[in-house]
Order: structure tokens, then C-alpha cells, then sequence
């Protein structure tokens, strides 16, 4: 039966897909665009497919990857949080997909004289594709072991897909690259320390080991766990290890911006929930280990430091990098807190976020293929130039700040509430205050978009602004997935409760208040 | 469900009117009158849905409307009772007469962007009606903030820099109150009491603590800051950088109404009277508005520009209501709620004059209006009601609000807010009266204007004519407003 | 204080990992030079991986081949004897994945430095970050 493949479906179409890209497409962009267009959509659905299921028959569904059995052989599990993860990730890279249509071949990544120009669409796609499949695995799998696997697979990908961007993107990739192996690799150590204790691999196993008495006790069993952390947080840039992210995802072309902005430091966040509460468990982490107060002291900086950080900012691809480093903080902030409110949160935030963030950086992506400029002085005058794309920001930017109905409010309300529940005051005001200040920054972009620029010379005086400026929006299969994205983020906050209440909930661990 | 005689989604159906009308106007944007019609249309059918409640509501009853289910335990929810009808009486009733205004303004003056003006307007007034009906905090904060957002190209209509930090100054200070203080007062009620709905015996559980309920108290009066409680008024004397209709509508009649009917719903239906009464939590309630009062009287004395002048006294009075429905007395409740509606009729009328007189003669400032009465005899009538109406003199409506509201700090027992009333009552006669003594007694060497008539256009100059009208007629039949008013203090 | 000594001497290999670990955490951290920087970053991951594969060691076992297939001599042991004559294969064989993706991740951040030197002319650091500053 089909539908019992479908969770191996959902990574080997696109693993098998970049090969294919790479040995049958390397004269064709097109066909190269097609096959990785049919290898996301593929799984896509599959990952819509397996959610249904899910929905269905409320069991976890577990493949047994070549039939063997777990703890020994790998498995893939897939309950409520990854199958909503699955769908955001997969659905996400199809949007992305479409939009880079036209951005692909626009964006031409540094040549030199006498080298040979390699097919650069395809190699960008094969790549894609594989990033994919490394993301898409890292969501699904059980083994602690297979997950390391998939996140260098994911991780490599990335640092290609990123160095091919403007001239200082090869550094900016380089220090990443740097970074990423070191986080890699703590997480690595920590799994090792794992096995020595407990002798597996394998996620659920791991759970039942780990609950014995004896290794709620065991030094190793906490070193393994900060180890497994820390390595985590460099993924995902939690504050204070950061520093790749802005200089990696500005620098890089705007389509892959768009793909790993809203997704990688998500599934990062989502390891970390994986991790915390399907294989260590809400005992040690809150009442045997608890240093939850300092991480979410922690998140708090993280919180404002991105804000403020991304207030300073005139290129609108590094604010919106900041904004990631605030994002981050809120749903580590939101996980730690010790309640479900904090983790429902967190973990609607995940969908929420992912989506805001692909909204935003699809809609400057489209100002800059317009325009050429990446700074705030690009939007001059947008509302009449790109009306589409400039609701589309608007959009995204209500949905940052936290303005109801769209699907930031909702993560604010059980982010705060849980905060207010656990008494962590500065973490509620930082929540808050970074909403102010995503208030600031997005109203003066759009500022910049509605009035027109009082300091240049040539300031018309008397013409309101009504110069003669032509509308000129981006092409079909840019302005397609902005607009399902803006609209999803609507969809997505007046259905929170559904999301909620059939999804969310499903995924918090008994023990939670 | 019981049977109602309406629709069970007309609430809803209001709200939608103008919404519809939004993507009509911005196509006809080539055909000034059919884009007008779309207006009037949506105008008149709001209001034919709003009055087809009344007659229910008035018997006593509540109408209550699910939207959809968007938290756990919390809905959108619309509930249709005294104070909701009134207010979206006073808004849905005013919108067609500043919308025959602003097509005299607007034509008049020439103005740019007329089909976004109409389009905003439109769906300000949207969520006007959303917040009037809503039935609970967190629908009300949702219309709250639509309003915040559609009213923003309204206020910086002009473009210029001028507009652009009146802008700023708008959405500081209302999405910081709002998302600052209003929010997390929103989630602590939230935390505590697990609802959100207006209860008129209040939601919160008799042992709260005293500092709990005072801080929240506090939270929420400066949290929904379009009530210009001071220190946060600053934003409304900039805001008049707007067009006047949209300073005549908007910050006399439906975003400053807005925050006083939010306030006035959070006093009454979170808090509810009887808590507010037990615990003293009036007291606080009335020192914050009676200071709002004085001191925004006052300012007004010393403001030339007309616009300005009236702004501030816009924010003295919006604090009155705040003060009336603070008392937590019977008469105090329905005489703030009847207020609303009658210095929305009053004030509208001065703001449609001051539009009228810069149409008509370009002029700004008082100082330079000595005489106009002779060449704008009609206006300066109108805004010689008018402005009676604000004082609270005979016979225009203000007097029927503010005696309740006098009686009402009498049951109360709070003789500092009657002296407040009355000291105010005279700063309002004294920045009102000269004007209008300059505008027709002054001696001929003085008058700046020749005795020929000359009023502004038709389209500026009837709809101040009406609400003044109106005004009067209020003052006879007070019943249209406070029978509505009176059913929120039932049980009191 | 003579169990300290014995226990830090009878565990000599994880200190010798942990020094390698630190020696390419430091190369890694404060070389100037790209490529110092990689090489450090593949000291890095050899530590853990023989980190890995030293805790598969047991007393006096074998490498886990088996010498006969099928021979005779092994069907007179038991199951635990044989599994106590062998080291555990099982680290062997994550780490045999990890080498790769160090492999790889040493090509990536090769072909980096290359074109790193194609656009700065350079590849130490300090002389980058000027170059870019300007």
C-alpha cells in the first residue's frame, strides 16, 4: 500500500530527485526546474497525506526504514509535532520553489574571467534538493544517530546554496561552515555520551533508558545533554551564538534567503522540542536539571538584543536577520518556560514564524529583483509601484507585530500567557517590548513606502508624491506564493484554534501544566 | 436560540456593510458619484440594520452572535445591548452626514486621493460598529486595532511631512498603549478569571486582590488611549493635521468614542459597577479623568488655532464621560453613556463649522475670525448650538448628559467630581463664548470679513445645520439615547 | 590522591581526545589563516571520532571480522563469548558516516577558501575583514 510508504516517500523523492536533476538536467534549467518542482509538490502532498493519516487514527506512525527493527534498525516516527512540521517545511520549499522561477536566473553569483560558467540553475537545484531532504529527514526520524546524519547533509547543502550569493557571501558562508561543524559536533559528542550510558540509538528507546533512576543521577547523562543543546542552539542561532546568521542569510541571493530563513532555525527549534521532551523528559529537564530560569533570561536577551539590533538597521535583509535571532528567542524562551501555554506557543510559533518569515523575505525579495536595492530607500513609494507585493509586507509586518486577526497575535497571547502563568515577568515584557519595536521598524518602512522622501532635492512640493511612477510588479510565480503566504498567515490566525486544539495540543507532554 | 425579529447575523452584517463597500469604492475611483453612491448605500443600509435592532433591544433583551471559536474558551463573539446600540447609533448616523460633508471638503478643496479617503473611511467605520457590538475584550481588542491601522492614511492624508509626524505620533501612541498596557491587561484579566465576556456583574472572582484589580485598572484606562486620558492625549491635537472630516468624524465622534466606549465597557462589563463601587476603584477612576478635565480645559483656553482648541476640549470632554461612567453611580452610568451621544452630535457641528470657515475663507485661527459671523451667519448659528451643546446649556442635548452626570456624583457622594463639572463647565464657556461674540458682536473697526453673505458650499455648510438641529432635538427627546443607556444599570 | 592519579592514567586515551579536541577547537577559533582554520576544524572531528571509537574497546577483544565465515571452530562458543571476543562494531560503523560527512564538509570549506582567495586575493582573516571594510 502506498500510504504506508509514505513517510520514506516524503525523503527519498527528493534525495533521488537531486540526482536525477544533476545527471539528466545539466543542459535543461527548465527541466531542472520542473523535476525539483514535481520532487517538492510529491512531498508535499505525502507530508499532507501523512498528516491526515495522523489526524485519522491519533497513533504515531512509525516506518522501519528497510524493515528492520528498531532499537537496531532506523526508524522514522512521525507524531503530531513533526507531521505539522513536515507539512510546514515541504510546503514552505514549494512556495519558494515557484518564486524562484524567475529569481534563479536572475541572480548571477560572481564569475571570473576564462572559468568555465557552470550550469547554474541546475547545480542550484540539485542543491535545493537536498537540502530538502536533509531538512525533511531531520523532522522525521527517530534515531538520534540518523539525525546527525541528516543535519550535515542539510548543513552542507546550505553552506552551497548560500556561498552562491554576492562577494562577501564566501566568507559570511565560511564562518557559518565554521560555526555549524562545531555545533554539529557537539551535538555529536553528546550523543555519544548517550550511547555509552544507555547502549542506543534510537529516540524512543533512548526515553525509556534515560527514565531509570540511575541515569537521572548520572553526570555524563547532564554533560550530554548540554552538549546536545548548546550544539543545537549554534544551529539555530540562539543569542549568544549568533553571530553567523546575519552576515550567511544577507549576503546569500534572495531566493535562498527565502528557503533557509524560514526553516532551517525552525527544524533547529524543532530538534531541540524533540529532544527535550522525546528523549530526556519534562522530569529532568524542569526538576532534575532546572536551570530553566537562565534560559529563559536568556531568550529574553535574545529577544531584545534582535529587536534592537534590527531597529539599527538600513538593509532590509539584515533587519529582517535580526528579527530571526528575536524570533528564535521567543520559542526557546516559550519552551523553557515549563507550562503549556509557554510550549503551545512555541510550538504554534514554529508554524506561524516559518510562514511570517517566508512572507517577509519573499516580499523584499521582490522588491529587490525590481529594483536592484536592497536597502530601506527601495520601498520609496511601493503602495503605488508593487501594490500586491507592498500588502503583501504589510501583511507580514502586522503579522510581526502581533496584530490580530493574523497568526502573530495568537503565538504572543500563549507565549505571554505562559510567562504571566510562570511568573517570568521580564520575559513577558520583552515579548512585548519587541513588539513595539517591530512596530517601530515596520512602520517605518512603511513610512518610507507611503510618503515621499522629504530630504531628497528634488522633493516635489505640492505633488503629494504622485509622481509620474509606473506600476511595475514582479512577475506571476513570484507574486503567486507571496500572495498564498500573506493570505495563509490570515487563515492561519483566525483557525489557530482548530490548529490548536486538533494539532498543537496533541504534541505537549503530559507532565506540563 | 430565541427568536429575534432580524437576522441572527445582523450584527455582523453592519459591521460587513461598509467592508463590502471598500472594494466598490476603490473601483469606481473614476466616477466621483458612483463612488459616492457606494457610500451613501453602505451608509444607509448600516444604519437600516442597526435600527432594525432597536426596537428588541430596547424591550431589554441582548442579541448575542458567534463568530467563530479563536482560543480556547474565547470567540468572536458580537452582543448587541444598550451601550452597543447607542454608540453605533451615534457613529452609523454621523457617517452619513460627514460622508455628505466630506464631498463638499474634499470637491471643494480639490483634494488628492479621493477614493482612498473613502475607501479607509469605509472601513474605519467597520470597525467602529465591530467594536460597538463586540462581546467580549479580546473582539473588542481586535476592532480596536483595525481602527488604529485604517485610520492612519486618513490622518496623514496630506502627505507632507507635517502628516507624516502626526502620523508617527498617532500610532505611537496608540499601538503602544494598546500592545503595551491594553494586552497584557487583556491576558492577565484573561489568566484570572478564564473569560473574556462583558458580564455586567463584572468577571473577576470576589477575592481578587485589591493591587491586582488597581493595576489592571490603571493598565486598561491608559491602554486604550484614544480616550485621551492625559498624559497620553498628545496624539489628538496633532492628529487635526487631517482633513476635517476626518478630524470631525473620527476624533469627535468614532476613534476618541471608540476608547471611551472601551473604557466605558471595561468599567462596566469587566469590572462591573458594583466592584468598582466596593473597592473604591471609582475613586481612582474619577481623580485621573477630573484631572484630565481641568487641565485639558485650560490648555484649550490658550490654543488660537481653532482646530486645536477644539481638540482639547474634545479630550476634556471625553475625560467627563469617562468621569460619568466612573461613578459607578446609576445616574452617573447613563448620564457618561448619554454623553457620548450627545457631545458627538455637539462637537460634530463645531468641527463641521471650523471645516466650513477654512473652506469658505481659508482661515485657521481664531484671532482671525473676528466678524465672520456677518459674511457665515448660518454656520456661526450652527456652532453657536453647538458649542451650547458642549457647555451643557439649554436647550441643546449637553445639558440632559451633563445634569445626569452632576445627580449621579450626588448619589455617589463625590462632591470633589461636582466641583469639577462645574469649574469646567465655566472653562468651557470661556473658550467657547468669545468666538462666537467676536464672530457677530464685534464692533465694525474690528470685523475682518465684509457683512456679505458668503457661506461655504451647500454640501459644508447643511450637514453642521442638521446636527445642530439635532442637537436641540435632543435636548426634547433625550429618551433616544438614554433609554438605551438606562438598560445597562438595570439591577444597579 | 592516589586514586585520582591512577583513574586520570588508566584513562589516558580521552585525555589524549580531549587535547586533540581543544588543540582543533583553538586552531579553529584563533588561526588567522582559512586554512588553519580548516585544518583545525578536521582535528576537531577526528577527536570525536576516535573518541567514539575507543569506547567500543573492551579487554582483550578482537576486530569485529569474523575469520572463518562459517568456520568450525566458533560454533563451540556461546553467543555472549563470541559477542565478549569482539570490540562493538557498532561505533565503527556511525563513525564510518561521520568520516564522510568530515570528508565532505573539508571539501565544501575548500573550495570556500578558494573562492575566498579568488575575491579577496587572501586568505588570512585579519587582511579579509580590511578588504572588506573598505
Amino acid at each position: 500500500m502506498i500510504t504506508d510508504q509514505l513517510p520514506i516517500l516524503i525523503l527519498a523523492v527528493p534525495l533521488l530527485t537531486s540526482f536525477a536533476i544533476t545527471i539528466f538536467a545539466r543542459k535543461s534549467p527548465i527541466l531542472a526546474f520542473s523535476l525539483l518542482l514535481a520532487a517538492i509538490g510529491t512531498s508535499f502532498a505525502c507530508s499532507v497525506g501523512v498528516l491526515r493519516q495522523l489526524l485519522e487514527t491519533g497513533a504515531t506512525i512509525h516506518y522501519h526504514v528497510g524493515n528492520w527493527q528498531p532499537p537496531y534498525g532506523i526508524e522514522l516516527v512521525i507524531d503530531h509535532l513533526n507531521a505539522m512540521v513536515l507539512v510546514i517545511v515541504s510546503g514552505a520549499a514549494l512556495l519558494t520553489a515557484v518564486y524562484s522561477r524567475h529569481t534563479v536566473p536572475a541572480e548571477v553569483p560572481d564569475r571570473f574571467p576564462g572559468e568555465k560558467i557552470p550550469e547554474r540553475a541546475t547545480n542550484y537545484y540539485t542543491l535545493y534538493a537536498l537540502l530538502i531532504t536533509g531538512l525533511l529527514g531531520i523532522v522525521a526520524t527517530g534515531d538520534a544517530f540518523n539525525l546527525y546524519v541528516l543535519l550535515e547533509i542539510s548543513a552542507l547543502s546550505s553552506y552551497a546554496l548560500l556561498s552562491l550569493g554576492r562577494g562577501r557571501a564566501y566568507f559570511a558562508t565560511f564562518k557559518y561552515l565554521i560555526m555549524g561543524t562545531i555545533g554539529a559536533c557537539f551535538y555529536l559528542l553528546g550523543v555519544g555520551y548517550l550511547y555509552i550510558k544507555t547502549g542506543s540509538l534510537n529516540m524512543a528507546d533512548l526515553k525509556g533508558l534515560l527514565a531509570s533512576s540511575i541515569l537521572l543521577d548520572s553526570q555524563t547523562v547532564k554533560i550530554a545533554f548540554i552538549l546536545i543543546i548548546v550544539g543545537i542552539w549554534i544551529k539555530m542561532a540562539f543569542f549568544p551564538l549568533h553571530g553567523w546568521l546575519p552576515n550567511a542569510y544577507t549576503f546569500a541571493s534572495d531566493t535562498t534567503s527565502c528557503l533557509v530563513a524560514p526553516l532551517m532555525t525552525k527544524v533547529s527549534v524543532y530538534m531541540m522540542i524533540r529532544l527535550m521532551f522525546s528523549v530526556f523528559s519534562v522530569h529532568y529537564i524542569f526538576e532534575v536539571l532546572g536551570f530553566q530560569d537562565m534560559v529563559v533570561w536568556l531568550a529574553a536577551a535574545a529577544i531584545l538584543f534582535g529587536s534592537v539590533s534590527a531597529l539599527g538597521q538600513t538593509n532590509m535583509k539584515r533587519m529582517l536577520t535580526y528579527i530571526i535571532v528575536a524570533e528564535v528567542g521567543y520559542m526557546v524562551g516559550g519552551t523553557w518556560l515549563g507550562n503549556s501555554n509557554g510550549l503551545t506557543g512555541a510550538t504554534y510559533h514554529i508554524l506561524s514564524d516559518a510562514m511570517m518569515t517566508l512572507c517577509l523575505f519573499m516580499a523584499v525579495g521582490a522588491v529587490i529583483y525590481k529594483t536592484g536595492d536592497s536597502s530601506r530607500e527601495s520601498m520609496r513609494g511601493i503602495f503605488r509601484k508593487m501594490p500586491v507585493t507592498a500588502v503583501v509586507f504589510l501583511i507580514g509586518a502586522f503579522a510581526m507585530i502581533g496584530i490580530p486577526p493574523t497568526c502573530g497575535f495568537f503565538s504572543k497571547w500563549y507565549l505571554v500567557s505562559g510567562a504571566l502563568e510562570a511568573g517570568h515577568w521580564g520575559f513577558a515584557a520583552a515579548l512585548l517590548i519587541s513588539s513595539l519595536i517591530n512596530a517601530i521598524i515596520f512602520f517605518r518602512i512603511i513610512e518610507i513606502g507611503y510618503f515621499p522622501d522629504f530630504d531628497a532635492p528634488a522633493a516635489a512640493s505640492g505633488d503629494h508624491g504622485h509622481g509620474a511612477a509606473v506600476m511595475a510588479e514582479v512577475p506571476l510565480t513570484m507574486l503567486l506564493p507571496m500572495v498564498l503566504t500573506a493570505l495563509s498567515l490570515i487563515a492561519i490566525g483566525v483557525y489557530s484554534n482548530e490548529i490548536i486544539t486538533g494539532l498543537v495540543s496533541r504534541t505537549i507532554p503530559a507532565g506540563l501544566l | 436560540m430565541d427568536t429575534v425579529p432580524f437576522l441572527q447575523s445582523t450584527p455582523l452584517l453592519a459591521v460587513l456593510a461598509s467592508l463590502a463597500a471598500v472594494p466598490l469604492i476603490a473601483l469606481s475611483g473614476k466616477k466621483p458619484n458612483l463612488r459616492e453612491f457606494w457610500t451613501f448605500l453602505a451608509g444607509f443600509i448600516k444604519l437600516a440594520l442597526i435600527l432594525s435592532m432597536g426596537s428588541y433591544i430596547l424591550s431589554g433583551n441582548t442579541h448575542t452572535y458567534e463568530l467563530c471559536k479563536i482560543l480556547p474558551g474565547l470567540s468572536l463573539q458580537f452582543t448587541v445591548d444598550g451601550f452597543g446600540m447607542l454608540f453605533a447609533l451615534v457613529a452609523s448616523s454621523l457617517w452619513l452626514v460627514t460622508s455628505v460633508y466630506s464631498i463638499g471638503y474634499m470637491r471643494g478643496l480639490d483634494e488628492h486621493a479621493q477614493t482612498r479617503y473613502f475607501c479607509f473611511f469605509a472601513l474605519a467605520l467597520s470597525a467602529t460598529i465591530g467594536v460597538a457590538f463586540s462581546g467580549n475584550l479580546l473582539t473588542m481588542y481586535l476592532f480596536y486595532e483595525m481602527l488604529s491601522l485604517s485610520t492612519y492614511p486618513l490622518v496623514t492624508h496630506h502627505q507632507d511631512m507635517e502628516a507624516r509626524g502626526a502620523g508617527r505620533k498617532y500610532l505611537t501612541y496608540l499601538l503602544s498603549t494598546s500592545i503595551g498596557l491594553a494586552l497584557p491587561a487583556m491576558l492577565a484579566t484573561y489568566l484570572i478569571t478564564g473569560t473574556l465576556d462583558f458580564n455586567v456583574q463584572g468577571i473577576f472572582p470576589p477575592d481578587t486582590a485589591k493591587t491586582t484589580l488597581v493595576v489592571l485598572l490603571i493598565m486598561f484606562l491608559y491602554g486604550f488611549s484614544k480616550a485621551g486620558l492625559m498624559p497620553f492625549h498628545s496624539w489628538l491635537p496633532g492628529a487635526m493635521v487631517a482633513p476635517t472630516p476626518v478630524s470631525a468624524l473620527l476624533h469627535a465622534v468614532a476613534v476618541v468614542k471608540v476608547g471611551v466606549f472601551s473604557i466605558g465597557r471595561v468599567l462596566t462589563g469587566i469590572f462591573g459597577i458594583h466592584l468598582l463601587a466596593s473597592a473604591n476603584l471609582n475613586v481612582i477612576v474619577c481623580v485621573i479623568a477630573g484631572f484630565t478635565v481641568i487641565i485639558s480645559s485650560l490648555i484649550a483656553l490658550s490654543q488660537d488655532n481653532l482646530k486645536r482648541r477644539l481638540a482639547f476640549s474634545t479630550v476634556g470632554q471625553l475625560a467627563y464621560i469617562i468621569l460619568g461612567i466612573g461613578l459607578a453611580s446609576r445616574l452617573g452610568v447613563i448620564g457618561g453613556m448619554t454623553h457620548i451621544a450627545m457631545h458627538a452630535f455637539g462637537k460634530i457641528t463645531l468641527f463641521f463649522c471650523a471645516g466650513a470657515i477654512f473652506v469658505a475663507t481659508g482661515k485657521k485661527y481664531v484671532s482671525e475670525m473676528k466678524g465672520i459671523g456677518r459674511r457665515m451667519p448660518y454656520t456661526m448659528a450652527a456652532f453657536f448650538i453647538g458649542s451650547l451643546s458642549v457647555i451643557g446649556l439649554p436647550p441643546c442635548g449637553g445639558l440632559i448628559s451633563k445634569l445626569q452626570m452632576v445627580y449621579g456624583a450626588m448619589q455617589a457622594d463625590m462632591f470633589f467630581v461636582l466641583v469639577i463639572y462645574l469649574v469646567s463647565s465655566l472653562l468651557n464657556a470661556a473658550y467657547f463664548f468669545p468666538i462666537v461674540y467676536n464672530a457677530f458682536f464685534c464692533p465694525d473697526e474690528e470685523a475682518m470679513f465684509e457683512k456679505r453673505v458668503d457661506e461655504a458650499p451647500v454640501f459644508c455648510m447643511l450637514p453642521p445645520v442638521i446636527t445642530a438641529v439635532i442637537s436641540v432635538v435632543l435636548f426634547f427627546f433625550p429618551g433616544i439615547f438614554m433609554d438605551f443607556a438606562s438598560l445597562m444599570v438595570v439591577g444597579v | 590522591m592516589a586514586e585520582i592519579i591512577t583513574d586520570i592514567i588508566s584513562k589516558y586515551n580521552y585525555w589524549a581526545f580531549l587535547i586533540l579536541l581543544l588543540m582543533g577547537l583553538h586552531a579553529m577559533i584563533s588561526k588567522n589563516n582559512l586554512v588553519k582554520k580548516v585544518l583545525g576544524m578536521s582535528i576537531f572531528q577526528s577527536a570525536i571520532i576516535l573518541f567514539y571509537v575507543s569506547i567500543g574497546e573492551k579487554k582483550g577483544a578482537t576486530i569485529p571480522i569474523l575469520a572463518h565465515g562459517h568456520g568450525t571452530e566458533q560454533v563451540h562458543q556461546t553467543a555472549a563469548q563470541m559477542v565478549a571476543g569482539f570490540v562493538n562494531p557498532l561505533p565503527h560503523v556511525l563513525m564510518l558516516t561521520a568520516i564522510v560527512v568530515g570528508v565532505s564538509t573539508l571539501g565544501v570549506a575548500l573550495a570556500l577558501i578558494q573562492k575566498i582567495y579568488r575575491v579577496h586575493g587572501t586568505i588570512e582573516e585579519d587582511e579579509i575583514l580590511e578588504n572588506i571594510k573598505e
